[in-house]
């Protein structure tokens, strides 16, 4: 079973087109990245799958269900987005307790004391965090509660925009290393957009290579790992950071 | 020739914080000849800041003390603000992160190059252009003469930074600081980046200090490393024996890596307890 479907996918910002005509199926529980460099309309993606970009055409069907523009709390339950930096994503005058709650209470799920506490454990903070604020603290931290938050209303789905970009290497391993075991034992369908392929053959088992607004090669990591990828474009990608 | 262009005994850097001053950078010390050196860690470590108390950048209440902080004989320390400004740019300049916000927005770029050349050299207008557009053709600019006439906002990213790296070497300065020159930029556009620094340094005989987080990236591009953490040097090898790290942080670092050939079911976590970088 398919746990996202994008067809023909067109996005627009105004009127400006960002992505033209993508085909994506990704399978329930796989781990699927998108990759290209900036400005290449994969950002873009996500955020028309969140229902952060409405101006779209095509279609985007989650679970098997055709998604509607605009916003919609269904499909909230079943996708849920990680943002690049763990500065800027999480409210700086809220609480731990009170962001994680805020999910909850808007889907009006009860027992949000213990959900709150069970989630922050999965993700390996303590619970002495619960009742902090963001600026107190460090920066995988906080990744820490963004993908908790994330991960409150139970969704099938993550879509990860460049999780770990904003992070030290050490702390990098951290986050790859919840974001690996929270898939496994959840059962999570992964939509990750990164730059970084070390990343991709790390977490994923398959990649797109995207470049100005167009999907130019589908590929197994397999083939990534190998450096066995076909267009010229994603040759390029791989021998600049093969070369580092 | 062979007296090195920096030299740095016990450099530290502090900062006032709620119970007495805080050092950041904790008693360094290394020299620099005309060679590339690279200086590697995480955030917190104190790199930034080693560079920038080369160029006498740390503001007040940061306070920078050291047994020795020479270059080529000067000592930093010792230099009123109006000596280090014909230091500054003339003879040691610095790349730093962003173009964005790096580059005046409202000065076109071939104005902003010619500046940083006009400063410390009375020339000819006509030579002040040559020299504008040789630099930008230097940086692998295809256009120069449209684009010297462009704005900040009107070039990309890579653009910028090479715009900004021109402007940084054409007064031909004799110690180059890049501050994490290509963090900003996309993978495909940084290698180019650095290639243009690297061959420019080469050429004109530099020293080039490159700050870096990526370890892969400074062992590729200098010819020494300095692994910093929590204020301290705690590993100085050649970049070729990178792999051959004997210090426990840097064979961290190296481990918590993935690549791109990845088969690690879980990746290696550095102890925090040991080293609290932050």
């Amino acid at each position: 079973m398919s746990a996202l479907v994008l067809e023909n996918l067109d996005i627009a910002y105004g009127d400006t087109k960002v992505v033209h005509g993508v085909n994506l199926a990704i399978a329930e529980g796989e781990s699927f990245a998108l990759v290209g460099e900036s400005g290449s309309g994969k950002s873009t993606i996500l955020r028309a799958i969140a229902g952060l970009a409405p101006d779209w055409s095509g279609a985007i069907g989650v679970m098997n269900t055709p998604r509607s523009h605009g916003m919609d709390r269904a499909v909230s339950r079943q996708v849920q987005m990680v943002f690049q930096d763990p500065y800027g994503s999480l409210h700086p005058r809220k609480t731990i307790d009170a962001a994680l709650s805020e999910p909850l209470a808007i889907h009006g799920i009860s027992n949000r004391g213990a959900r709150v506490e069970a989630m922050l454990n999965a993700v390996g903070l303590d619970r002495r965090f619960r009742f902090r604020f963001p600026h107190q603290l460090s920066g995988g931290q906080r990744q820490r509660v963004a993908i908790a938050r994330a991960l409150m209303l139970e969704p099938k789905i993550l879509l990860l925009d460049e999780p770990t970009s904003a992070l030290d290497v050490s702390v990098q391993a951290e986050i790859l290393n919840l974001l690996k075991r929270l898939r496994r034992e959840q059962g999570l369908t992964y939509l990750l957009v990164t730059h970084n392929l070390p990343v991709v053959s790390f977490l994923c088992d398959r990649l797109a290579v995207m470049r100005h607004g167009r999907i130019v090669e589908i590929a197994d990591v397999i083939a990534l790992k190998a450096g066995r990828l076909a267009e010229p474009y994603s040759r390029e990608l791989l021998a600049a950071t093969a070369g580092q | 020739m062979n007296a090195p262009l920096l030299a740095i005994e016990n450099l530290r850097v502090s900062f006032p914080a709620h119970a007495g001053r805080v050092d950041v950078v904790k008693g360094i010390s290394f020299t620099l000849g005309r060679e590339r050196l690279g200086i590697v860690g995480e955030s917190g470590s104190g790199k930034s800041m080693t560079g920038r108390s080369i160029l006498k950048l740390i503001r007040k209440p940061g306070r920078v003390t050291a047994d020795r902080l020479a270059f080529e004989g000067i000592d930093i320390l010792g230099q009123s603000e109006r000596q280090m400004r014909a230091i500054r740019g003339a003879r040691i300049s610095m790349v730093m992160q962003d173009p964005k916000f790096s580059l005046n927005p409202v000065m076109s770029v071939g104005e902003q190059i010619a500046e940083a050349l006009v400063t410390h050299k009375k020339l000819a207008r006509r030579d002040v252009r040559q020299r504008v557009l040789d630099m930008l053709e230097a940086v692998r600019i295809n256009d120069p003469e449209r684009v010297e006439k462009l704005y900040p906002h009107e070039v990309s990213g890579g653009m910028g930074q090479r715009i900004m790296i021109a402007m940084m070497l054409i007064p031909e300065p004799e110690l180059l600081i890049a501050d994490e020159p290509t963090s900003a930029l996309d993978v495909s556009v940084q290698a180019q980046v650095l290639d243009i620094i690297d061959e420019l340094v080469r050429n004109k005989g530099m020293g080039l200090l490159l700050i870096s987080h990526d370890l892969n990236l400074v062992s590729r591009y200098c010819d020494r490393i300095l692994v910093m953490n929590a204020g301290r040097v705690v590993e100085e090898c050649a970049a070729g024996q990178l792999d051959r790290a004997r210090h426990p942080y840097t064979q961290g670092l190296l481990a918590a890596m993935p690549t791109i050939d990845e088969s690690r079911d879980e990746l290696p976590v550095l102890d925090r307890t040991r080293w609290a970088g932050t």
